[in-house]
């Protein structure tokens, strides 16, 4: 029997999340020849995100729509992907391990009595068998895991399966599938937005990060102009929360959030342990501290010592100049 | 209200870790309550104390693991069980322990459970609603806010960022993410009573479980050390020669701007 394989898509203001094409990638590295159906939760008409799917690699998709599906919960989306998940009987479900796939794939998971891989950010497929990596202790180490029994379910870290080429010529079907969603005991009543609009911190290609070095949450400013002109985000060590120059939504390392960007600019941050776990696995580190000693220069590949109400404004302008000479 | 926590024992994150025939050397190592299942531990002691009843820590795990239950009794919760797998399982995975628990809990009138969102060390942060699921329970992850008035529950909910209010219903399950509130430090009368209160510890024959019943769902195969990361080079010269550098280093060689 060919394998199927499920891959959630995950709508966030009108738009499909990049690690939604990456787990259409990731399905297909679990297994070349499965048939890949994206499944769209939401409310409205999802045929053109569909679409979209099907562009990056999708056979088909089905879409779920209903007006309780306008914002996510467990209870509703689960309903509506379990029931889509009833039909199709797939071999494997993978989506994002973003906050609503943590949220969600445990509940699946409980309910198809299944194993679950948290956090993939590699798959490889020896033979058979898709052996799933993912990090354990922030970092610090890597495991490499099997599903032993069941469907393969698994959701992997933004930012670190290729996407597959996109395709727009690409065809197939679209399917709308209706749930009835019933019974939400979670009743969402508002959504507070505080972070910072523009790019999520976990999916971030360019994270500037402040640590007690930045001396005040006005300081973070030109932190701030410097994501902003590098089209990245704004990050945080522990030290700069607890002296609340910023959010804790902003937090890096062991306690907080574990990033992989592919530029991670640590700007008055030490480098405790705890903060290296949380993004020493960054493709290039770039440390700017007044302190020669300061940890962060033993895991940065570039280093500047000097004062960063100096260095950042200096380095903005050279960005611009950089953008506007190609 | 009957509170429960569930809470599990991690590495101290001051450690560092090495690996030996593809597992975790955990000798000599310090270990700690998982933070997050600490911001567990105090909530449950502060609704407690706003409406009465008695706190349960829960732990699955080995005879090491009383250290942390008794931290927990000491920071001011009631009662400890320690359900013990060392001796019954070679090993287990996230559906291994929310079996278990659903089996510990069946007989049990919680009102409200609570886990930290996620354990520092696996990370997988499954077990809290994979349990609530087994139970029927209404879960939400991510807390920063918690407000109980009779069966009404009021949460704050920490989505990426951005801040969800959510009304629910007990009984209930969440996840603790940080900033819901300080944990406090046990006081050395708390660390003197701790020594006193309950701690039962169970076996998988207590829970009428068989191995079979629990039997993971993944296997690790491999544990290994991410290659160790060279300490880079730090650029020397005028500060506007530094950056100019950089950028260059960064845009020709890196290729990341």
């Amino acid at each position: 029997m060919s394998d199927k394989i499920l891959v959630i898509g995950e709508v966030r203001e009108g738009e499909l999340r990049n690690v939604s094409f990456e787990a259409i990638a990731g399905a297909q590295k679990i297994s070349s020849d499965a048939e890949i159906v994206g499944v769209i939760v939401g409310d409205g008409a999802l045929d053109g995100l569909a679409k979209e799917m099907i562009a990056y690699g999708a056979n088909r998709v089905t879409t779920v729509s209903h007006s309780d599906l306008k914002t996510y919960t467990s209870e509703g989306y689960g309903q509506a992907i379990l029931a889509v998940v009833n039909d199709e009987s797939p071999t494997g479900i993978v989506m994002g391990h973003t906050s609503i796939g943590k949220d969600l794939t445990p509940k699946l998971a409980s309910k198809l009595q299944a194993g679950l891989i948290s956090d993939a950010v590699e798959i490889e497929s020896d033979g058979d068998q898709p052996v799933f990596i993912r990090p354990i202790y922030s970092g610090k180490a890597f495991e490499k895991k099997i599903i032993t029994s069941g469907i393969t379910l698994v959701t992997i870290r933004p930012n670190n399966i290729p996407v597959l080429a996109k395709d727009e010529s690409r065809t197939g079907e679209v399917q709308i599938k209706d749930v009835d969603v019933a019974d939400i005991r979670t009743i969402i009543k508002e959504v507070i937005q505080k972070a910072s609009k523009g790019v999520d911190l976990s999916e971030a290609n360019v994270i500037v990060a402040g640590g007690r070095g930045v001396k005040s949450a006005d300081g973070f400013k030109p932190l701030y102009e410097l994501a902003e002109v590098l089209g990245g985000a704004v990050g945080a060590s522990r030290g700069a929360c607890d002296a609340e120059y910023c959010d804790y939504a902003l937090q890096i390392g062991q306690t907080g959030k574990v990033v992989t960007p592919d530029l991670y600019i640590a700007v008055g941050i030490s480098g405790a342990i705890q903060h290296l776990a949380g993004m020493s696995n960054s493709k290039v580190i770039v440390a700017i501290n007044k302190d020669a000693e300061s940890n962060i220069f033993n895991v940065a590949d570039y280093g500047i010592v000097g004062d960063l109400f100096e260095v950042i404004p200096l380095l903005i302008e050279e960005i611009k100049q950089l953008k506007v000479n190609v | 209200m009957n509170i429960y926590v569930l809470l599990k024992k991690t590495f101290d994150t001051e450690e560092k870790i090495s690996v030996s025939g593809g597992q975790i050397e955990d000798d000599g190592a310090e270990f700690i309550i998982n933070p997050y299942d600490e911001y567990a531990v105090e909530e449950a002691i502060v609704q407690r104390d706003a409406h009465g009843g008695e706190v349960t820590v829960v732990t699955v795990g080995d005879e090491d693991s009383e250290k942390q239950l008794r931290t927990a009794l000491a920071m001011g919760a009631d009662k400890a069980v320690l359900i013990n797998i060392e001796e019954d399982l070679e090993e287990g995975d996230q559906y291994t322990t929310a079996k278990i628990l659903e089996a510990y809990f069946e007989d049990k009138k919680a009102d409200l459970i609570l886990a930290g969102n996620v354990a520092i060390d696996e990370a997988s942060g499954q077990v809290g609603p994979r349990l609530a699921e087994l139970l029927g329970f209404p879960y939400v992850t991510t807390i920063t806010s918690l407000k109980v008035d009779g069966d009404k529950v009021s949460i704050e909910k920490d989505v990426e960022g951005d801040v969800e209010t959510i009304e629910t219903t007990l009984p209930l399950l969440v996840t603790c993410q940080q900033g819901l509130n300080e944990p406090r430090y046990p006081s050395l009368p708390g660390i003197m009573k701790a020594k006193k209160k309950p701690l039962d510890e169970l076996e998988l024959d207590d829970l009428d479980l068989d191995e079979e019943d629990v039997e993971a769902k993944t296997k690790t195969i491999d544990i290994y050390l991410p290659p160790e990361k060279e300490a880079g080079r730090v650029l020397e010269g005028e500060i506007t020669d530094q950056v100019r550098e950089l950028v260059s280093l960064l845009n020709n060689e890196k290729k990341v701007i």
